[in-house]
This record gives structure tokens, C-alpha cells and sequence, in this order.
């Protein structure tokens, strides 16, 4: 086994797709057995759930849109190999800093200025919501998975007491919708549809994140820091200020995310309003490594899942959690196939022959030949346990 | 007035889950190896023993008679363990085989694990066919509730010591156990060296591979137990979706909270478990959002020993130094 040198994006789309149709056929596998249903007849509900109607197509942006926002976030931290995986606390201070801004100041504020405070409100609460891990990584090297994960339980119970602070009705335990009346801090609808303007502020940010990440000086301090940060020392950058700069980004776009699903779609708050959505946004970025515009397809193809399995759990009166359980099952398989992508399978000989051979044996020391068999088996003692 | 006798044994029953959890977690992140998949193990430890039972129970009529009082136990405990089995060794190919990302790993495993427990556990009932309004496994939660026979007898003391399953006091000897191999033995030894620096451990000739997947795979049976003992024990056998929450975050938050010593777990857990439910303790009146704000506290007790030991700085106290990364030979 080795690293291979590269292999041409065809290529590594190939064996992607093999791998997605693997994971498809053992999700019918699944599906039939434990439902009993027939699996093409499942796949067609699941693609008449997500494309089916203009309406659906319309939600499917609307969540497409919000999702790539937040890989957009996650993005520059990755890329520094900084792993924030707070993305779910962060929206919701930003969308705590919206709600806040719209209930508040709702009744004394035009729009024209509502919308700008509310927006910079959500954005400098992300901001500083990933500032803090990322103070404690440049000066101390705290571990920043761990104290990011964390931070998003005390997001969600600060949304949480806030949530009882605002209720309307007193007692009822939730906000419901903000300003119904004067939809003051809406979000104006254009063209005539609501979610445009959602889709339209991601499309822009996609790119625009594309260029600072390829072609502006920070990006190229982002891609050196995250590489080596000795080697960023060395040539002269400032590691922890790039740290904290980069994830007060990270922060803001989340927190930006959290205006968006206030201000734009769900006009209230929730402490579930992120839905898990900063967690499957890190699965999306990683699939489309790190590339903002790969990540328009990696979080279709997420969103896609998501809506044909909720149809198919309608459709067929099944439990909603079938969906994660379908996501979960093509996660594996498309993370496994990564490994294809990155390293070449050297098989001594005449390959298969030497399976019999126990791998302690002190014939096979040669890493290549054992870990290719492991490997190997494991492909298909991985459909077996995906088959459980 | 603050009830403690009442409050010890609620502390109690509330930190199993998450000492078993913590437990698994730190052994698994002793090779190097951060399971973010926990809380999917669990669920899939809980719901796997919750469909053992089930079919037991079902196939025995239901009636209490007619269960072999051995069965009723090994059962359940049989398949969550061979559930939580197959993640880890799912987790495993996955990371240490074919060198994935364990977080992007952990958290597909985590939403695979909470979908795997919530499908079944609400389609569980018309996937059998059966006639029966809700999962509630009364017999098999009694056999794994059975106390000592003179818990009842003691008084004060048998309330606090020992009105408890056994699989609590199972997991507090797990605990000292795996704290005595990690820390005096030579395996422990062997374990630190793969998760401090696997390269070294690797030139002495320690199989890396074995050992990540034995732990990896052990932890995840032991959080699969503390899945097992939320549904069987603590919620009298009945399976609700969700109800088991963040707990499997919390067992994460917790081995952090311990500096990866299981020993310690063993009283932190019962701090945690306390903090988890001592908002409902603590008189508020009627401003019920406070309640929501001393939720937060364990969380950011988590913060504060995570910034004060990267603070400090002492040796003994950090994470595994390869905590995360996969191994590969040939890139040394």
C-alpha cells in the first residue's frame, strides 16, 4: 500500500460514485428487509420527495442554501486544520442576536435600519462564540474539538432561557413567530419568493469564499498554518493571530447562517432552530475537501437524502429516523472510499494467492502485502456490519 | 428542603450511563483514537438490547412465568454488547484500516447510531406485527432492577448504597479496572505508548493496529452498557425517542473532565450526574428560565478543567498526543 501521488478529478469522482451506488444498493438491501417494501419503487418516492414539485425544489434550495453556508464557515477553520465543530453553537447566538435585536428594537426601528443592526448583531455573536476556543488554541493549544463541542450546550441553553425570557404567550414555553404582525426585521421577499433571497446571499458568499480561500493572502496563511505551522513560524506568520482571524470568520458566517434562518425563513427561535445541521455541515465540507464549490454538490447531495428519506418515511409510514439511518449507511461507504482516493493497493505477486497466509506469520512483515489484505477484507466485512 | 436522601440515588442512578460512556471513550482515546461516535454507540447499545428483549419477552407470551430468569438477563446484555461491538469495529475499519477522519467518522456513526435507535425503537412494534400500544419491557427491567435482598431492610443506608441494578455496580468495577490496567499494567503501558506516539511504539515493536482496534472496540461495548442500563434500569424499560438526549456528549465532556483517569470518573460522573439534575432541586419560584441557565453547568465546568489543564501545561494531564490522528507507517 501507498500514497498515491494524485489522481485526476474523474478518477476520484469514479470511484466516489462506485462508492455512493455500493452504499445505494445496500440501503435497498435494508430497506427491503426491514420494511418488506421494494427498493426501486423506495428511491422513486425519494426522488419525487426532493424534485417532485416546484415547491419542493424551492425547499430544497432554501436548504441546500443554508447548509453550504455553514460548510462555507467551517471551511477556512478546516482548512487550518482547526477543527470547529461548534458550528451549531455559533448559529445559534447569531440566531440569538437576531432574535434579540428583532424583539427589542422591533417597534422603534425602520426596517432599513433594523436589518443592518440585526445583522451585524448576528454576526459579531458568532464571531465572538468562536473567538473564545480560538483565543484558548493560540495561547495555550487548548484541544479545540472538544472545547468547541462543549460550547455548543451552553449556546443551546442560553437560547433555551432566553426562549422562556421572550415566550409569547407567558408559559407556553415557546417564542412563536416574531413581529407577526409587522414583520418588522423580516427579510423582504423578492421576485416573489421567499427563500430567493436566502439562496441568492449563499451563492454569492460560495463565491466570494472560493476567491479568499484561493486566491487572497489569508487564504494562502490558512493553507501554510494548517499544513505546518512551523513552517508558517518560520517564514514570518503570525500563527495565532491567523488562528483567531481565521475563526472570528468561521464565527461570523455562522452566526450570519443563524440570521438568515431567523430573519429569512423561520421568523422564530428554537433551541433545535440549527437542527444539526453545524454537524452535517463538517461531513459536507470534508466530502467536497475543503473546496467551496464542491461543497454546492456534497451538500445536495446531503439535502437530497435527507428530503427523499423524510418522503419515504411519510410515504410509507415509517419512522422519520429512517432517513438517518440511509444517511448514516452512504456517510460510511463515501468516508471509506476516500481511502481508495488517497492510497494505492499493492498486492504482492499474484495477489489473492497469499490470502492464507496468517498475517503474524513472519513471511508477510512487508506492510504492503498485510495491510492490502486487511484492507481488503474489511471492504466486506464493512458491508457485513452496514448489513446489521 | 434539600432532600438528600432522596436526591443521592437519583445522582446515582443518573451517572451510571454516563460513567460507563466515559469510561468506554477514555480507553478508546488512550490509543489515539477520538470516538465521536459515542452517542451513536449508545443508542445503538440501548435499542440493540431493547430488541433482544423484546423478542424474548414477545416470544414468551409475555408473561413473567414463563422467562428464565438467566435469559431475561444475558439476552438483552448479549446484544447490546454485540451492537455496540459491531460500531466499534465499524469505527475501527473505518479509521485505523482505511486511515478516514474520525471526527467526519464519529459524527456520521453518531447520526447512523440515534437514527439506528429511533427507527426501531418507534417502528419496533408494527415491524413484529404485534398488538401491544408501546415498549415497555416491565419483566426484563425488574430482573435488571433486582437489588440486594436486604437493600429494602437497611434503611438510609441501603437506600444510598445499595437500592441500585448490577449493572452499577458493574460499571464502578469497570471503572477501577480499566483504571488499573491503563495505569499499572504492561498493556496499559502499551496502550498510552500507541496513543502518545504511535510511531515509537510502532519501532517497539507494538502492534498499533491491534491495539486501536481492541480498545476502540472494548470502549464501545462499555458505552454500549451504559446505553443498556439508561433503558433497562433508569427508565424502567420503556423506549421513548430522544429521551436518552445528550447524554453520550456528556460522557465525551466527562473523560476531558476526568483527565482520561477512569478512576476519577468514577466520582465525577456522580458530580456530573448530580449537576444534570439538580436544577430540579433548586428553588427558583416561579422564574422557570433560570432552571435552563444551571443546565449549562456542567458544560462549562467542562470548559474551565479543559482550559485550566492546556493552562497548566503538566504532562500527565493532556490528551493522548496523536488524539485524532490516524497512523500510517510509511509517513513517518
Amino acid at each position: 500500500m501507498s500514497k498515491r501521488k494524485a489522481l485526476t478529478w474523474y478518477q476520484a469522482w469514479g470511484i466516489r460514485l462506485i462508492a455512493i451506488v455500493a452504499a445505494l444498493v445496500v440501503c435497498a438491501v435494508i430497506t427491503s428487509l426491514t420494511t418488506g417494501l421494494n427498493p426501486i419503487e423506495v428511491y422513486a418516492t425519494m426522488f419525487a420527495g426532493a424534485f417532485g414539485t416546484t415547491r419542493r425544489m424551492w425547499i430544497l434550495g432554501k436548504e441546500v442554501a443554508i447548509l453550504l453556508c455553514i460548510s462555507l464557515a467551517l471551511t477556512p477553520a478546516f482548512r487550518m486544520r482547526f477543527w470547529n465543530l461548534g458550528g451549531e453553537g455559533q448559529i445559534l447566538i447569531g440566531a440569538l442576536g437576531t432574535a434579540a435585536c428583532m424583539i427589542v428594537l422591533g417597534d422603534t426601528l425602520p426596517n432599513v435600519i433594523l436589518i443592518p443592526v440585526s445583522i451585524i448583531a448576528a454576526i459579531g455573536c458568532g464571531a465572538v462564540w468562536a473567538l473564545i476556543p480560538a483565543l484558548c488554541k493560540a495561547k495555550w493549544n487548548t484541544n479545540e474539538t472538544l472545547f468547541t463541542l462543549m460550547m455548543n450546550y451552553v449556546a443551546t441553553q442560553l437560547v433555551a432561557y432566553y426562549v422562556i425570557v421572550w415566550e409569547v404567550p407567558k408559559g407556553s414555553g415557546k417564542i412563536g413567530i416574531i413581529n407577526q404582525s409587522t414583520e418588522a426585521g423580516w427579510l423582504p421577499v423578492i421576485a416573489g419568493n421567499r427563500y430567493l433571497l436566502n439562496i441568492l446571499c449563499v451563492a454569492i458568499m460560495t463565491i466570494g469564499m472560493y476567491i479568499y480561500l484561493t486566491y487572497s493572502k489569508h487564504g494562502y496563511e490558512i493553507s501554510v498554518v494548517g499544513e505546518s505551522v512551523a513552517t508558517a513560524r518560520y517564514v514570518g506568520i503570525k500563527v495565532g493571530w491567523t488562528i483567531i482571524r481565521t475563526l472570528m470568520l468561521s464565527g461570523a458566517i455562522c452566526g450570519f447562517t443563524g440570521y438568515l434562518l431567523v430573519a429569512g425563513t423561520d421568523h422564530t427561535l428554537t433551541t433545535t432552530l440549527a437542527g444539526g445541521q453545524g454537524f452535517t455541515a463538517v461531513m459536507v465540507a470534508w466530502l467536497a475537501k475543503f473546496n467551496p464549490l464542491g461543497m454546492v454538490l456534497s451538500s445536495l447531495l446531503l439535502i437530497f437524502l435527507g428530503r427523499g428519506a423524510g418522503e419515504i418515511a411519510t410515504a410509507f409510514s415509517l419512522n422519520q429516523s429512517f432517513g438517518d439511518i440511509l444517511t448514516g449507511v452512504i456517510l460510511f461507504f463515501i468516508i471509506g472510499s476516500e481511502f481508495f482516493i488517497s492510497y494505492k493497493l499493492h498486492f504482492r505477486g499474484s495477489g489473492h494467492k497469499d490470502k492464507d497466509v496468517p498475517e503474524t506469520s513472519p513471511n508477510s512483515v512487508t506492510s504492503g502485502t498485510s495491510d492490502g489484505q486487511d484492507s481488503e477484507n474489511s471492504k466486506e466485512k464493512r458491508e457485513d456490519s452496514a448489513n446489521v | 428542603m434539600f432532600d438528600i436522601v432522596a436526591f443521592i440515588p437519583r445522582m446515582v442512578a443518573q451517572s451510571i450511563p454516563l460513567m460507563l460512556g466515559s469510561t468506554g471513550e477514555t480507553i478508546t482515546q488512550k490509543s489515539g483514537n477520538l470516538n465521536l461516535g459515542i452517542p451513536g454507540v449508545m443508542y445503538v447499545g440501548a435499542i440493540s438490547g431493547v430488541i433482544g428483549s423484546f423478542l424474548y419477552e414477545h416470544s414468551c407470551g409475555g408473561s413473567a412465568e414463563a422467562m428464565n430468569p438467566f435469559l431475561t438477563i444475558a439476552i438483552p446484555l448479549f446484544c447490546c454488547l454485540l451492537g455496540s461491538f459491531l460500531m466499534g469495529l465499524l469505527y475501527c475499519i473505518l479509521t485505523v484500516t482505511l486511515r478516514a477522519n474520525q471526527n467526519v467518522t464519529g459524527l456520521a456513526m453518531t447520526t447512523f447510531g440515534v437514527g439506528f435507535g429511533n427507527f426501531f425503537g418507534g417502528s419496533l412494534i408494527k415491524l413484529t406485527g404485534s398488538d401491544i400500544p408501546s415498549i415497555a419491557l416491565s419483566a426484563t427491567s425488574n430482573a435488571f432492577r433486582t437489588t440486594l435482598p436486604f437493600a429494602s431492610a437497611a434503611g438510609t443506608v441501603g437506600k444510598l448504597f445499595f437500592s441500585y441494578g448490577f449493572l452499577a455496580y458493574a460499571a464502578i468495577i469497570i471503572s477501577l479496572a480499566a483504571a488499573y490496567v491503563i495505569r499499572s499494567t504492561r498493556v496499559g503501558l502499551h496502550l498510552r505508548a500507541v496513543g502518545e506516539s504511535p510511531a515509537t511504539a510502532d519501532a517497539a515493536g507494538i502492534n498499533i493496529t491491534k491495539y486501536k482496534y481492541v480498545a476502540t472496540i472494548l470502549g464501545c461495548m462499555i458505552a454500549g452498557l451504559g446505553g443498556l442500563y439508561y433503558v433497562m434500569d433508569y427508565a424502567n424499560g420503556v423506549w421513548s425517542n430522544d429521551a436518552f438526549g445528550d447524554r453520550g456528549w456528556l460522557a465525551i465532556a466527562l473523560v476531558i473532565f476526568t483527565i482520561w483517569r477512569p478512576d476519577i470518573g468514577i466520582l465525577s460522573s456522580f458530580l456530573f450526574g448530580g449537576l444534570y439534575i439538580l436544577y430540579l432541586y433548586i428553588p427558583t419560584g416561579v422564574n422557570l428560565a433560570v432552571k435552563e441557565l444551571y443546565k449549562m453547568l456542567p458544560y462549562i465546568v467542562t470548559i474551565i478543567v479543559l482550559i485550566i489543564t492546556s493552562m497548566r501545561n503538566k504532562r500527565e494531564n493532556q490528551p493522548p498526543a496523536s488524539l485524532g490522528q490516524s497512523y500510517f507507517r510509511e509517513e513517518r
